[in-house]
């Protein structure tokens, strides 16, 4: 049990971190990848132009939140899975 | 967070996919190896490659008031060392980058380069040292595993900051920048991906120490030793 305890103990404090900084900043929370976006932009005075778009997008947040959500239940369920199978083989 | 599609202008985007691809194509050849040799592992296998592709998506808020993801590739790492980790690693950003507009296909070859093939590198040496050295098994995987992702993202801040050197002190100005996004926001990240990791490896001793000893991940005298101490 210590193992998953510890694991628990890092989970609750990352979860008040978060309750933390979201309710004395005003933090948005967006993606680490959009803001690195703005210091692109920064740094090249707004001249760069990206050299590719992606080829399709989600069309929406909810879709995108749908694709990541199915990325992790499919792997969750293999996971799972395996271990099961592991277990029972041990008979 | 990986390197956004069309971030990087030539030749960086080049150079990443020249460094990449030889890795990656020495990981498929080492995969086919391992796999004829050993077909017990492929369950083991696809849960490395599964946990890549859950802590991947898990976007996770960090004290810098922005969101990023874990890796999950130190456990591939561990199990199966870099080279193979970079061809998990890729399936995962090839992925992102086709469904979900995440990271990009001229920008693979970069995030292969930083997540695929840096971060498991990192994990994998932080791992062999550790154990040479005698330290407590879950301890060295949490520091793999953490180091791993972390490194990760200092390695994508480097990326941007030799595509993007800023006017005033150049690349390292820009890495600056770019570390203060990513490699920060990353640190509370890297820790859960280690913790998760060390849970993880647990429960795989619990249910099949057999094929750690088959892999040289570890000797059975050390399971014995770790087993005896029940974490």
């Amino acid at each position: 049990m210590k193992g998953e305890l510890i694991v628990l103990a890092i989970i609750l404090v990352f979860t008040a971190q978060f309750l933390y900084v979201s309710s004395n900043t005003d933090a948005e929370f967006g993606g680490a990848d959009g803001e690195a976006e703005g210091v692109i932009e920064e740094i090249t005075d707004g001249k760069y132009e990206p050299i590719a778009e992606p080829l399709w997008e989600p069309p929406s947040g909810e879709i995108e939140s749908l694709l990541f959500g199915l990325q992790i239940a499919f792997g969750a369920l293999i996971i799972g899975y395996f271990f099961g199978y592991y277990q029972k083989s041990r008979g | 967070m990986h390197v956004m599609e069309g971030c990087l202008p030539g030749p960086w985007w080049q150079i990443w996919f020249a460094i990449s691809i030889p890795v990656i194509a020495y990981g498929i050849y080492k995969l086919n190896k391992l796999v004829d040799e050993r077909r017990d592992i492929l369950p083991l296998l696809a849960v490395a490659g599964a946990f890549i592709f859950v802590l991947s998506a898990l976007k996770l808020p960090s004290v810098t008031g922005s969101c990023s993801h874990p890796t999950g590739t130190g456990l591939a790492a561990i199990l199966f060392g870099p080279a193979v980790t970079a061809v998990l690693g890729t399936i995962v950003l090839l992925y992102q980058a086709l469904f979900l507009a995440h990271g990009g296909l001229t920008t693979l070859g970069a995030n292969a380069f930083s997540m695929g093939i840096v971060g498991p590198v990192v994990a994998y040496v932080i791992y062999k040292a550790g154990m040479k050295m005698n330290l407590n098994f879950y301890v060295v995987v949490f520091l793999a595993a953490t180091f791993g992702d972390w490194a990760t993202y200092v390695v994508t801040s480097i990326e941007l900051a030799l595509a993007f050197p800023s006017a005033v002190g150049g690349s390292l100005t820009s890495f600056k920048a770019f570390a203060t996004i990513f490699a920060v926001t990353q640190v509370p990240l890297a820790i859960i991906e280690g913790a998760v990791t060390a849970l993880i490896f647990k429960y795989i001793i619990q249910v099949k120490e057999d094929v750690l000893v088959g892999l040289n991940v570890m000797t059975a005298d050390t399971i014995r030793k770790i087993r005896g101490s029940a974490a």
